[in-house]
């Protein structure tokens, strides 16, 4: 057990206790950067109140909270993107005021956002370049440099990825790296990482943890955040917990465990861990037979030969690693691929030939992965976001009917935990984890008789996330079915009754029960498929 | 479950005093430009002229209406002017010659209202034709209904060589008089164009805001691959709303032709650039999503005030073509100004 240090009336940290025994970096206490009483208000909310907040060079700076804490909002005053209601920031003991991105940027602040801010139709060296084109000496854009440092910056995040791709082409994983390598194209000294790693695979995590070591060892400061709290604590050297925009606790690592994370984020000690409740396995609902989806361009399989049931009050995990085909297949069962082949049967009805629509209307939903190009409107507001699918239920006549409506989506909000000031906010509004619940509360308002989702727990908070798991066994324990794909184990053992694993399109275990754990999860995904089956072709 | 999630205390429900403003920008200009004038000239204020200045203004807001819905879903309608044009000649058409059926070498003529009924169809169906090349073909909203509008425009000077239609009173042997009093008669005291504009107004509110139609519009125009994703018919959505357009720009159609008691093949010319003028006055968005009936009805207001007002005064026509840009001009800077204000932090969320 360990004892949260209480520093909001602390304005400089000096009384933290020094971190001894780290390799990089502990002899300097002084924060390079600080903020002073930070207040950030919004109509009909306060997301900083009073904050106090010290970065420290040549250190992985942990700022940890729930979703809405305000960490994103910190971020983006650190950044110059917003300005604070009062308060002022330090910048190396001189007072700062960064009015735009690029001022932070000149001051060598540099950020990752939490959703992606890339170009989907620029190619990936355009992106890592926008806005500080490397320029001629008359003034044309000197594209082969720009190739040339794209092509080492990728060979550095260990990713083959040409720098002609056009971002639209990656996957979201593969984008997200790329963000990171725009700011690492940047000369900084403070980089501040909002969730990076919430659609990263595990390798591709270890990669940018190695990449975060090689920073603080030239003396960058990192700010980190995530709700992955095993990484936190892997890697970070100073831990900064925010609770509804207050700064709640500060500690260096040593005093640092995961029941102080927990225990300070919420303000409730570690809950009981999640446990999958016995529950009655009944019909098949979902059967998928010889599915395969031909790749777009340049022939081979995105995915190959893929046959599984699905059946009523059953969840049934698919892990992989990213690319495996876990997304697309998810993809082609809601018919977002017309050139799939194979049958999908929903019950007895099999969905050959139906649009999106009817095979929605036919029982099935879909929480996307991607969540700002596929699930949330930011045109309308968070109540209309959630019953946007479901709006046949609110129907009277011609005519919606708001108090319905209204108490439903309430509803959600409330078994959710969404921290809305209003449901008529724009659901932009929201942080990133609760724009997250109410694209979850969308799907669930349809009541479907399969429910697919694909990472759902992106970028939730530790709290919500087991809230989640008991969402979904609660509507397996009613009898629906339950497809999720998921890239972390832990996940899949823990809410799956069965587990599929993917590599490279094809199915390469089916596990059950006791058999689901790390070491046969892990190994199924890297299964080379052609030792599988050595009679296929596999591009 | 849910016990972190208190929802946050409100500081203040109510809107700073300069962001009111700015939301309430179309009303106050139209309040200002309505006490200007009556103070300017005093031919403005009188019963005759405000019954004048609503009838112009039922043609630009009941065009926009229409205009406004496939705005609101991400599209444009360039046609709706050449579709004024076309629907009136299908209506003079109907009138003077009937529907000729060749093999049997007759015309057949209908009553006024089935004439009325079946230029509305015209209408729909060359909606239809701009929903069709959007959706199913996949042409791109600006240059499909660039095509209908030439097509349109074609259509309604073939139909009579490019002759006018006039003295569409009807014969009283055929049973197809009483067209005029479209334009010319009123229903307690207000002209039936007001009416119309009236009538479609609150329908088109109603469709908006009430009906799951207008919320997919809304959604579409939001993010149209998670409006698909959540099950919204997104290609039929579409196409109803190019049809509504459609529509409207024949009911303009017939308006004007009752009015002149003639159709003429040019008539609507650049109405489509009118319609999109008052919609994004009224604080539309031209990237879809954003948008109101109302506001587009206030928008057609603020026009059509300002036109009035301008001639009561005699303003030259050619400055009054100057002040009408400048204004729609000034419109869109407010609008971005307050957008930024009002979603600084919003943009930058993402940014
Ligand atoms: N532009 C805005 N208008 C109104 N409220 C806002 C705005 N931006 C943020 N908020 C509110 O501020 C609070 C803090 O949001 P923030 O994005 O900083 O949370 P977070 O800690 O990053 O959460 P997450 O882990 O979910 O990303 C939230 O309640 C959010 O709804
Ligand atoms: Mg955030």
């Amino acid at each position: 057990m360990t004892h949260a240090e209480n520093i909001a009336n602390d304005k400089n940290g000096t009384a933290l206790p020094r971190r001894t025994g780290s390799s990089n970096g502990s002899d300097k206490t002084e924060p390079v950067l600080r903020t002073e009483g930070i207040v950030k208000r919004y109509p009909g909310t306060t997301a900083l109140d009073g904050v106090d907040f010290n970065v420290y060079p040549g250190c992985v700076n942990v700022l940890i909270g729930e979703n809405g804490a305000g960490k994103s909002t910190l971020t983006r005053i650190l950044a110059g993107i917003e300005s604070p209601t009062s308060g002022q920031l330090l910048l190396r003991d001189q007072s700062i005021a960064p009015a735009s991105p690029r001022e932070g940027r000149a001051l060598g602040i540099g950020v990752i956002h939490q959703e992606l801010t890339l170009f989907p139709n620029l190619s990936v060296s355009e992106n890592l370049f926008t806005g500080r084109e490397l320029v001629s000496g008359v003034g044309t854009v000197q594209h082969g440099k720009q190739k040339e440092v794209a092509r080492t910056l990728m060979a550095r995040l260990e990713q083959d990825i040409s720098p002609d791709t056009l971002v639209e082409d990656l996957r979201i994983g593969q984008q997200q790296l790329v963000e990171i390598a725009r700011a690492l194209a940047e000369d900084v000294s403070i980089l501040i990482m909002d969730e990076p790693t919430s659609a990263l695979s595990r390798a591709e995590t270890e990669i940018l943890l190695r990449i975060v070591g090689e920073l603080t060892a030239q003396g960058v400061a990192i700010v980190y955040i995530s709700h992955k709290l095993d990484e936190c604590l892997r890697i970070g050297d100073r831990f900064t917990v925010l609770r509804d925009g207050r700064l709640v606790a500060e500690a260096p690592a040593q005093d640092v465990s995961l029941a102080w994370i927990v225990e300070n984020m919420s303000g409730r000690s570690e809950g009981a861990l999640f446990r999958k409740e016995a529950r009655t396995i009944g019909e098949p609902v979902l059967r998928v037979e010889n599915l395969s989806l031909p790749r777009p361009h340049g022939g081979g399989y995105l995915i190959k030969n893929v046959s599984f049931t699905v059946r009523a009050g059953e969840a049934v995990g698919i892990y992989g690693l990213m690319g495996a085909g876990r997304t697309e297949l998810l993809e082609c069962l809601l018919g977002m691929h017309p050139d799939a082949r194979g049958s999908v049967f929903l019950g007895d009805r099999s969905l050959a030939g139906l649009r999106i629509d009817e095979r929605l209307q036919a029982g099935l939903a879909l929480i996307p992965e991607d969540r700002q190009r596929l699930g949330v409107l930011r045109n309308m507001s968070v109540a209309k976001n959630i019953s946007l699918a479901a709006l046949s239920r609110f129907t009277r006549g011609p005519a919606l009917s708001g108090r319905r409506e209204n108490r439903e989506v309430w509803r959600m909000i409330e078994t959710l935990g969404i921290r809305v000031s209003s449901a008529r906010q724009s659901i932009a509004t929201l942080s990133g984890g609760n724009q997250q619940k109410a694209v979850v509360a969308k799907s669930l308002l349809t009541q479907p008789r399969v429910l697919m989702m694909d990472e759902p727990t992106r970028g939730i908070d530790v709290a919500a996330k087991s809230d989640i798991f008991h969402i979904v066994d609660d509507l397996a324990a009613q009898g629906m079915g339950i497809l999720f794909v998921s890239s972390e184990l832990k996940e899949v053992i823990a809410l799956a009754d069965r587990a599929l694993v993917m590599a490279r399109g094809r199915l390469t275990a089916a596990l059950e029960g006791e058999d689901i754990t790390e070491q046969h999860l892990a190994d199924a995904s890297v299964i080379a498929p052609s030792t599988e089956h050595p009679n296929e072709q596999v591009a | 479950m849910g016990d972190h999630t208190q929802p946050v205390p409100a500081t203040s429900r109510r809107l700073p005093l300069r962001m009111w403003l700015l939301q309430s920008r179309a009303y106050l200009a139209l309040i200002v430009l309505f006490i200007a004038f009556s103070l300017l000239t005093p031919a403005f204020l009188t019963t005759g002229n405000l019954v004048i200045l609503t009838k112009q203004v039922a043609i630009n807001a009941i065009l926009g209406i229409g205009m406004t819905f496939v705005i609101l879903s991400g599209g444009i309608d360039l046609s709706v002017g050449s579709v004024v044009g076309l629907c009136g000649m299908v209506a003079g058409w109907l009138l003077t010659e009937g529907l000729i059926l060749p093999p049997f070498g007759v015309s057949i003529f209908f009553a006024v209202p089935i004439v009325m009924l079946l230029t509305l169809v015209a209408g729909i169906a060359v909606g239809a034709l701009n929903g069709w090349l959007v959706t199913r073909l996949g042409v791109a909203p600006f240059i499909a209904t660039l095509g209908t509008l030439y097509i349109a425009r074609g259509a309604a000077l073939l139909i009579s060589d490019g002759a006018t239609f006039a003295n569409l009173v009807g014969q009283d042997d055929l049973g197809n008089t009483g067209f005029p009093a479209l334009g010319a008669d009123t229903f307690l005291a207000l002209p039936y164009p007001i009416w119309v504009m009236a009538l479609f107004a609150v329908a088109a509110a109603f469709v908006a805001r009430k009906t799951p139609f207008g919320r997919q519009v809304y959604a579409i125009g939001g993010n149209e691959k998670a409006a698909e994703l959540s099950g919204v018919r997104v290609n039929r959505v579409k196409l109803v709303t190019y049809m509504i357009s459609g529509l409207c720009a024949a009911m303009v159609g017939l308006i004007i032709a009752s009015q002149l008691v003639a159709a003429h093949p040019a008539t609507g010319e650049t109405f489509e650039l009118n319609a999109i003028a008052v919609v994004v006055l009224g604080g539309a968005s031209l990237m879809g999503g954003r948008g109101t009936i109302g506001g587009t009805i206030i928008g057609a207001f603020v026009i059509g005030v300002l036109v009035n007002g301008m001639v009561l005064l005699g303003v030259s026509e050619f400055w009054q073509i100057v002040i009408k840009g400048a204004v729609i001009v000034l419109a869109v800077v407010v609008d971005q100004w307050q957008q930024r204000m009002q979603q600084k932090s919003l943009v930058r969320m993402q940014a």
